[in-house]
């Protein structure tokens, strides 16, 4: 095991996938001499040269075309959006495009592309670079969208995306690159798509949460050990496709289940979540299912409002009471 | 490539359409744009046209019939081309719908006498996860909520909901600690522990004493201290009780019985029947019994009476008169009743049927017979004679078209000649299946079995 920042797992597993294979590149806004806007392509451009990363025009919607373009011809781009926020300019190329070649083409072209950036909310950046885009993504069938929440998973699940033969959107945070953690040094180190982590074992309540609420989720655990109850938290790390096996397992042993997704509520990951557990473990239920996610306002820029607007611990121990029954 | 032509949809609102007239025929080239067939809707008589070309292979409807949208109507193709994969084996299977007699205990028996599951409250089982909102495959199906005294919805959780119904727990006893009251799985718990914790059943409370009736000094118990027993015993119902009566009642629910009853004079069949004992006596051969001899005047009579040999198929469309006679004898057994079949009774003469009727007999109360030896019976007897029954009334053996009871032979005093003369006489009651013997069939088919044992020597033609 490694000690590696997020941005440092991701570059390992850009670096480690593209001296393995020729056919990939890495496209986007300063990837290549400013080391990329968050340094996750760091040292990259040095080692592969301007071929294989490559600086775009601020043009979002001509390189996601021009990568879904090489994909169809045998490469395989890794597109960076400098946030996903951005690529809303290239809506028509992620959500028309690439998720639907292979059907329309009678299965003639493959799309083996992965588009990556961060994703969310991250600090005071104003309601237009603020989105949460998982849910509107996860709606488009063709699109797999994954989502880590720690270094190691980053890594695992990257070199899988790259490896995929379909579209990737891969979601990362802003605020996480910089987080500290274990990663595997294993050859080849892969964590497969679709498949959640249990990180945290417990009998009373289970909270689902990915990305950044993942810790939110991991902070609320810890609190509600001091007041008697045990936690099972559920990292599903892929949205699409979402590993229900585990989580309704989870919530058949527990009962109950609390959701934190830092989208906005409606038609979030949360609902969707919501929705598949009520179906498939409907019996099981002692509760409610209750949901921390931000309201259905724009982001806020002002920092206290900000703190009001994002999932916290507090919120999601004070719902995981409730749905406990202890209050 | 075959190409099936379905029942479309031709308005809003319909939901089946009737072929009122075909107007290409089979064989018959088709173009595109051509009309097939008149369909009457809820609304309106419509064409249905070709949207292919090719050889209309098959009207798989009638006109008349009634097809509800997306059924099969038709198929275009070409000339010989093979559909039956389309088409199927379209008419039914007159073997299997022969109804298994009683006696079929297959794996419905496994299945009650598994043993119960312990419901169990902690460590539920995992439901199979199922498929993107696969209704079916979920498990459990949901329990509803149930409603209290008063009728008012009670609040529970879907998990309390469960345990309660796994424990047989009525809601309304339990009390929700919830929001709102809501009955949720601690409740339920505690509700079970406390129900351990007391005596099984609440003492019954004592009737309040009447308040002028004098206290009696004595207390006594009394006397006729009743076995704290339940006042029945309890018996699982056999798969073959279970046959006797779905069978029974599926026949007497659906085919409307009636009854003929007619009072034969046997005193020649009993002589006749006398006689004939003396000579197989002589040669060491079964016993002629007197139902032998009306089972063989049933399966003569029945030769010229098609529709008392005869099945009502309404699934069919048609009534089966069938070409032989097999005739049920009903024999009671321990567990039941069960009618081994005489197969081709109208062939074999009265010391064979003597005989097979013996031997099927022992071997049904053995309960050794084979399916074939108790199925396919195309007509049935049923003789309570022997037990003093005067006359009585039989349900019809499915899918037969008539029973015949047969009563006791009696002494009895009747008028010959103007004179009162002892006499030795028999009823015997037809059930009709009105459905495929009118009451004057009936009566035909009855006197044709009364000429006989009449002048019982025409048995032994």
């Amino acid at each position: 095991m490694a000690t590696l920042q997020f941005r440092e797992a991701l570059r390992e597993a850009m670096t480690e996938e593209m001296e393995r294979d020729d056919d990939i590149f890495l496209i986007g806004e300063e990837v290549a001499e400013y080391d990329g806007a968050y340094k996750v392509s760091k040292g990259m451009l040095d080692q592969f040269g301007h071929d294989r990363v490559i600086d775009s025009p601020i043009s979002e919607l001509g390189f996601a075309g021009l990568g879904i373009g090489a994909a169809m011809n045998g490469l395989r781009p890794i597109v960076e959006f400098m946030t996903f926020n951005f690529s809303f300019v290239a809506f028509d190329q992620v959500i028309n495009n690439a998720p639907n070649m292979r059907y329309m083409s009678g299965g003639q072209f493959e799309v083996p592309i992965v588009f990556r950036g961060p994703n969310g909310a991250a600090g005071q950046l104003g309601a237009t670079h603020s989105n949460s885009t998982e849910a509107l993504y996860s709606n488009f069938p063709g699109l797999k969208v994954v989502s880590p929440s720690i270094p190691d998973d980053g890594k695992g699940l990257l070199k899988t995306a790259i490896r995929d033969d379909d579209p990737v959107v891969f979601l990362e945070s802003e605020l996480m690159y910089g987080l500290k953690d274990e990663v595997s040094e294993a050859d080849d180190y892969t964590i497969p798509i679709g498949e959640a982590r249990v990180a945290r074992e417990g009998e009373d309540v289970t909270i689902v949460a990915h990305s950044k609420s993942y810790h939110i989720a991991m902070d609320a655990a810890e609190q509600l050990e001091a007041k008697g109850y045990e936690a099972e938290v559920i990292d599903p790390r892929t949205i699409k496709p979402l590993d229900m096996e585990t989580i309704v397992e989870s919530v058949v042993k527990t009962n109950r289940l609390v959701v934190i997704d830092e989208s906005n509520p409606f038609a979030s990951v949360a609902s969707e979540v919501t929705h598949q557990v009520q179906d498939r473990a409907f019996d099981y239920l002692d509760a409610p299912i209750l949901r921390v996610t931000a309201p259905d306002t724009p982001a806020p820029y002002a920092p206290n409002l900000m703190d009001a607007y994002m999932p916290g611990a507090d919120e999601t121990v004070d719902k995981c009471l409730r749905v406990l029954y202890a209050q | 490539m075959a190409i099936p032509i379905e029942m479309p949809k031709l308005s809003d609102t319909m939901e089946e359409g009737v072929l009122s007239a075909w107007l290409v025929d089979e064989g018959e080239e088709v173009s595109s744009g051509d009309v097939l067939a008149q369909v009457e809707t809820d609304k309106a008589t419509m064409d249905l046209e070709a949207f292919d070309e090719g050889v209309l292979l098959k009207q798989v409807i009638a006109e008349g019939d009634a097809v509800p949208i997306g059924e099969l109507i038709a198929v275009i193709g070409e000339a010989g081309e093979d559909i039956s994969d389309l088409v199927g084996e379209a008419g039914g299977d007159g073997a299997a719908a022969e109804e298994p007699d009683a006696e079929d205990e297959p794996e419905e028996e496994l299945t009650e006498s598994a043993p119960e599951p312990e419901p169990e409250v902690e460590g539920e089982p995992t439901p199979e996860p199922a498929g993107d909102g696969q209704l079916s495959e979920r498990t459990p199906e949901p329990v509803p909520a149930g409603t209290d005294t008063e009728g008012r919805r009670i609040k529970a959780s879907p998990l309390a909901r469960r345990i309660a119904q796994e424990h047989g727990v009525e809601l309304a006893q339990v009390d929700g600690s919830g929001p709102e009251g809501r009955i949720v799985r601690r409740d339920v718990e505690a509700y079970l522990e406390g129900q351990e914790a007391e005596p099984a059943a609440p003492e019954p409370e004592p009737a309040p004493e009447a308040e002028s009736a004098p206290t009696p000094a004595v207390e006594e118990a009394p006397s006729y201290a009743m076995p704290d027993e339940e006042a029945f015993e309890r018996e699982d119902i056999s798969q073959m009780r279970k046959t006797i009566a779905r069978r029974l009642a599926e026949s007497k629910y659906s085919a409307p019985h009636y009854y003929l009853t007619v009072d034969i004079d046997v005193e020649q069949a009993v002589e006749l029947r006398a006689d004939l004992n003396e000579l197989v006596e002589e040669q060491e051969r079964a016993k002629i019994s007197f139902n032998d001899l009306i089972t063989k005047a049933c399966a003569l009579s029945l030769h010229d009476h098609p529709y008392v040999n005869a099945a009502y198929r309404p699934d069919e469309g048609e009534i089966h008169k069938h070409n032989r006679v097999h005739i049920g004898i009903a024999v009671a057994i321990d567990e039941g009743l069960i009618t081994p079949v005489l197969r081709d009774a109208d062939r074999k003469g009265l010391s064979e049927l003597a005989r097979e009727t013996r031997e099927l007999a022992d071997r049904a109360r053995t309960r050794d017979l084979e399916p074939e030896e108790f199925e396919g019976a195309t007509f049935t007897t049923s003789n309570l004679g022997m037990f003093g029954i005067e006359e009585f009334t039989a349900i019809i053996n499915p899918p037969n078209s008539a029973i015949l009871a047969i009563g006791e032979i009696r002494d009895t005093p009747v008028v010959e000649d103007g004179e009162v003369v002892p006499g030795k006489r028999m009823k015997v009651t037809l059930s009709c299946d009105h459905r495929v013997v009118d009451g004057a069939k009936g009566a035909a088919f009855l006197d044709t079995v009364k000429s006989y044992l009449e002048e019982p020597m025409n048995l032994l033609l």
